[in-house]
Order: structure tokens, then C-alpha cells, then sequence
């Protein structure tokens, strides 16, 4: 059952992923873009991690999507205009594969079986960030807010 | 007897799942999936058929006139005429418009404010889909209506939309904040984020009398107020609906939207609101406890419809009585009074834990909320009565 819906969901996600980098118009790709996301969620719940998912979905469709078509409505003259065929963007991605391919042939311990690790819960995952890793998360926490702060004193410039 | 009846739709279905016994055991749970969608679905369109014709007598009578009166007894069967009505209706597409973008609009808002209805307890043993970070999907899923608002502004490819798209989504992030905040201080006095354990954290009742319902707390009532008002502005209704202002840019995101297309975004829009009056009756109201030992013996699906009716008059009420918010009065309000007042709540609750959750803890919350409910309403408080309003924009 689970590996079937592994099918579905690979399937699912990587046509999602080619229409977001081979569609005519740049807005449509944002969109597929949203869609594979959900794909990659869905991979998260299949494997038991339901927050992890769930983080995804939040940041990445409810904020990060609706970034990017923001910024491809207010920066673009024509947000429809065909977009050319970007030869770097080849070079950058068969660049990554290669990378990746090499580190995952290179690694000796590659099982197969996945280990047996008690579920990973939401409380479980709130007692590692409020305990072992509270010194990261404030500090994630800081940059975050100095950021934001950034961002307001750049738009709240007056005209006199 | 009265528990019979309580377990009554649990009855049921397992008693159609028995009719699949000795089928592999994928097939009872798609099917055990089927019923609680289709048992969803069924309930809560009947509902949005439902308030749509109440919420139109209710505002009739609150206008002095008679509202729907001529489709069947006290005009109850209206929202068939209605349906028949958009059904038959011209579906009409913009010639410049994205085709794809404006067709997958509806759908996707739809289906959204339907998913988010999938894990809210209804009742003693019935959660549709019981799943660890349930309050978590509630608010992950329902951050997809933004981008589905956007899809529609954008799709249509006019000016009105996209502005409406474009104002929808500011308050929509604005006031997304304080919802999910005033919802922190729950999470954090249960330690859970699973709605079923949320209900069960409000059973019982203190004194033998008043129920332990999160409501009855300074911060739980402080959160309450806070989640209500931030989910109305989430469901774009009056007094919040600068979106779809009629007066200025005709209907926003659902301009060119007509028939069918135009009922779905209505549609979404009930669904939205019964999911976060759901929500908030889980969060704050108890769930489905009776208020009174004596009246358990109500079975516990008609408490949650009760305390959602109560919430749904309240909106209808409030749509009634109110004017229209202006778009930056809606945004100071946010982001000055309801941000800070929901960061107070989760340290009110905080207080409320480490002084024993006692009368002493009501007390010193109450403190804190007042606190600071008095500091800012002077602090905001600008003095200057009739000054030459200032802009600013971004440039």
C-alpha cells in the first residue's frame, strides 16, 4: 500500500516539479511550483513525519508561494511574457545532480531497511527545541525579528 | 440508554464497516475514510443550506422587514430555488483571462475550508481523522486560502480582483497572526496539539458546578474574544469584508466570477466559518461536554451544534449591526491592539499554570490582562481629535 502510494505521490510530485521548470509563463510555474510542495509533504506524512509535513505546508504554500507570486506581480511589467530558455539554470542543476549522485554512491552504510525509531510526535519534537536546542531556536528567533524590523525601516521611508 | 444515543453514529458505521468483514484490511480503511467524508460532507452542506436562508430571516428581522417568505413554509426551501438558480446560470470567462487559473480558484478554496472541517472532534468519539498535530493542520491547510484568493484576483486578469486579492490577503496575513497566537496558550496549558485531547482536557467541572471550560479562564476568555474576532476577519464577512467592498471595487476577488463558480467562493466562504466556529468551540467552549452535569444526559454531538449555532447567530448578529471596517483602521487594530493582546494572553496563561491553576491563578491572570488591557488602550489612545490625517506608503 505504502509503496504504491510512494509511486503515486513520486509521479505526482516530479510532473509538478518539470511543469514548474519547463511552463511558458512565469506564474503558472509559481503555481506548480506551490503544487510540487504539496508533493513533498505528502512524502513526510508517508514516512510518519506528520510535523515536518505540516511545517512544510505552513511556510512554504501559505508564505514562501505567496512571496513569490507577489513579487513576480509587483516586479514584472508583464508577469505573462514568455520567459527564454536559461542555459545556466541547465549548468546549476546537472551541477547539483552530479554532487548529489557522488555523495549518495560515495556513502559506504547506505541501508536500505530503515532503522526503528519511535514515532516522531509533535510533543517529542517541542521538548528537543524548548531543551537541547533552545540556544538555536532563540537565536533563529533573533534573526528572524532583526529581519522583519529590517524590512519595515526600508518600506517606512517618507516622502517630505 | 442516553449513551446508546450518544455512540449512535459510532453504531452505525461500524455497523457498516461489518458488512466488510473478511475484506483486506486496506479496504475497510478506505471505506471507514469514504463514510466520515461523505457523513462530512452531507452534514455540513445541509448546514450551509441551512444558515444561508437563517442568516437572511435573522438580518431581515434585525432590519424590520420579512426577509425569503414565498418558497416553501417560512421560505425554508429558498436555497433550492437558490441552487436551481446557479446551477442554470451562464458560467461566464473573461476572454483575457489565465483559463486554468481561474477555473482551479474555486476549486482549491473549496477544498481547503473543506479539509479544514476533517479534524474537529463533533462529538464523543467522533473525530473524523484523529492526527497528532490536528491544531497544526488546521491552520497549515488553511494558509492555502490565501494563495487560493491570489489564483482567483490573478486569474481574472482586472483590476478589481486583483485589488480585492490584494486587500484579502494583507488582512488575511494580518489577522492570521492573532488567530494563531490566541490559540498558543491552549496548546501550551493542555501540552498537546490534538484536538480530542484538547476536549478531553476541559471535562469536569469546578466547585461540582462551573464546566472546566477554558472560556470561564481570564486568558482563556481574553484568547476567546481575540480568536473570534481574528476568524471573522479570516472568513471576509461584514464588518470585515473591505475585500469585497461593493461600493468601491464591485465584488474584489470574485468579480468575474458567475453561476457556479461565484456559489463555490460563497460556499467556501460558510464552510470557513463554521470550520473556525468549530475550532474555536474546541479550543475554548469545551467541545462537545454539556455545560451541567445533570444535562449529560443530551447526547454529545448536539452540545457541539448548539455552541456552533450560538457562534454562528453571533457572526450573523454582528454582520447585522456593524458598518464596514476602513482598510487601515482594520490593519492598526491588528497589528497594535490584537498582536499584543494575544503575546499578554500566553503569559496570563503562564501565570495561571504556575500559580496552581486555582482561584489564585484566575486572580493574578486577571491582573495581567487588565494590565495590560489598560496600558495599551492609554497608550493608543492618540489625544489628537481632529488632525489633518497623515499617509504612508511605501514607495
Amino acid at each position: 500500500m505504502s509503496s504504491a502510494a510512494f509511486v503515486i505521490i513520486s509521479i505526482f510530485t516530479l510532473a509538478a516539479a518539470l511543469a514548474a521548470a519547463t511552463l511558458r509563463k512565469l506564474m503558472h510555474a509559481a503555481l506548480s511550483f506551490a503544487v510540487a510542495l504539496v508533493g513533498i509533504a505528502a512524502f513526510f506524512f508517508l514516512l510518519g513525519a506528520e510535523f515536518v509535513g505540516l511545517a512544510l505546508v505552513f511556510i512554504y504554500i501559505g508564505a514562501v508561494a505567496v512571496l513569490i507570486v507577489f513579487t513576480i506581480l509587483l516586479t514584472r511589467r508583464h508577469a505573462g511574457k514568455d520567459r527564454g530558455f536559461n542555459w545556466s539554470g541547465v549548468a546549476i542543476a546537472v551541477a547539483v545532480f552530479g554532487g548529489l549522485t557522488w555523495s549518495i554512491v560515495k556513502t559506504q552504510s547506505l541501508s536500505i531497511v530503515a532503522p526503528h525509531v519511535p514515532a516522531l510526535t509533535v510533543k517529542r519534537i517541542g521538548q528537543a527545541l524548548m531543551t537541547s536546542y533552545v540556544w538555536p531556536l532563540q537565536c533563529v528567533g533573533l534573526l528572524l525579528t532583526a529581519a522583519l524590523i529590517g524590512a519595515l525601516v526600508l518600506v517606512m521611508e517618507e516622502k517630505r | 440508554m442516553s449513551k446508546s444515543i450518544d455512540q449512535a453514529f459510532v453504531h452505525a458505521k461500524q455497523w457498516l464497516l461489518s458488512w466488510l468483514a473478511g475484506s483486506p484490511g486496506w479496504v475497510v480503511q478506505v471505506a471507514s475514510i469514504l463514510i466520515n467524508i461523505f457523513m462530512l460532507l452531507a452534514v455540513f452542506l445541509t448546514l450551509f443550506a441551512l444558515i444561508s436562508v437563517l442568516e437572511r430571516k435573522i438580518l431581515a428581522r434585525m432590519q424590520n422587514r420579512y426577509g425569503p417568505n414565498r418558497v416553501g413554509p417560512f421560505g425554508l426551501f429558498q436555497p433550492i430555488a437558490d441552487g436551481i438558480k446557479m446551477l442554470i446560470k451562464e458560467d461566464i470567462v473573461p476572454a483575457r483571462a489565465d483559463k486554468i487559473v481561474h477555473f482551479l480558484a474555486p476549486v482549491l478554496i473549496a477544498a481547503v475550508a473543506i479539509l479544514t472541517l476533517g479534524v474537529i472532534p463533533y462529538g464523543r468519539n467522533m473525530t473524523p481523522f484523529t492526527i497528532d498535530g490536528g491544531i497544526l493542520f488546521f491552520f497549515a491547510v488553511g494558509s492555502a486560502t490565501e494563495l487560493a484568493v491570489f489564483m482567483a484576483g490573478w486569474g481574472s486578469n482586472n483590476k478589481f480582483s486583483m485589488l480585492g486579492a490584494m486587500r484579502a490577503i494583507a488582512q488575511m496575513f494580518s489577522y492570521e497572526l492573532p488567530l494563531i497566537i490566541s490559540v498558543l496558550p491552549v496548546v501550551m496549558v493542555v501540552g498537546s496539539l490534538t484536538p480530542d485531547r484538547i476536549v478531553a482536557a476541559q471535562a469536569g467541572y469546578t466547585f461540582g458546578l462551573v464546566p472546566r471550560w477554558f472560556a470561564f479562564t481570564p486568558w482563556g476568555a481574553a484568547a476567546f474574544i481575540l480568536f473570534s474576532v481574528s476568524g471573522l476577519v479570516e472568513s471576509n464577512r461584514t464588518p470585515f469584508d473591505v475585500p469585497e467592498g461593493e461600493s468601491e471595487i464591485v465584488a474584489g476577488h470574485m468579480t468575474e466570477y458567475s453561476g457556479f463558480k461565484y456559489a463555490t467562493f460563497f460556499m467556501a466562504e460558510y464552510i470557513g466559518m463554521f470550520a473556525v466556529s468549530g475550532l474555536a468551540t474546541t479550543l475554548f467552549l469545551g467541545g462537545w461536554h454539556a455545560p451541567a452535569r445533570i444535562l449529560e444526559i443530551i447526547p454529545s454531538y448536539v452540545w457541539f451544534l448548539v455552541k456552533l449555532g450560538a457562534l454562528l447567530f453571533v457572526y450573523i448578529w454582528v454582520r447585522g449591526t456593524l458598518p464596514r471596517t476602513r482598510i487601515d483602521q482594520m490593519m492598526n487594530f491588528a497589528w497594535k491592539f490584537m498582536l499584543p493582546m494575544a503575546f499578554t494572553c500566553i503569559v496570563a496563561a503562564a501565570v495561571w499554570h504556575y500559580a496552581s491553576r486555582g482561584l489564585r491563578g484566575w486572580l493574578w491572570s486577571l491582573v495581567v490582562i487588565a494590565v495590560v488591557y489598560t496600558a495599551l488602550s492609554i497608550l493608543l489612545d492618540t489625544k489628537r481629535k481632529f488632525a489633518p490625517r497623515v499617509y504612508r506608503f511605501a514607495e
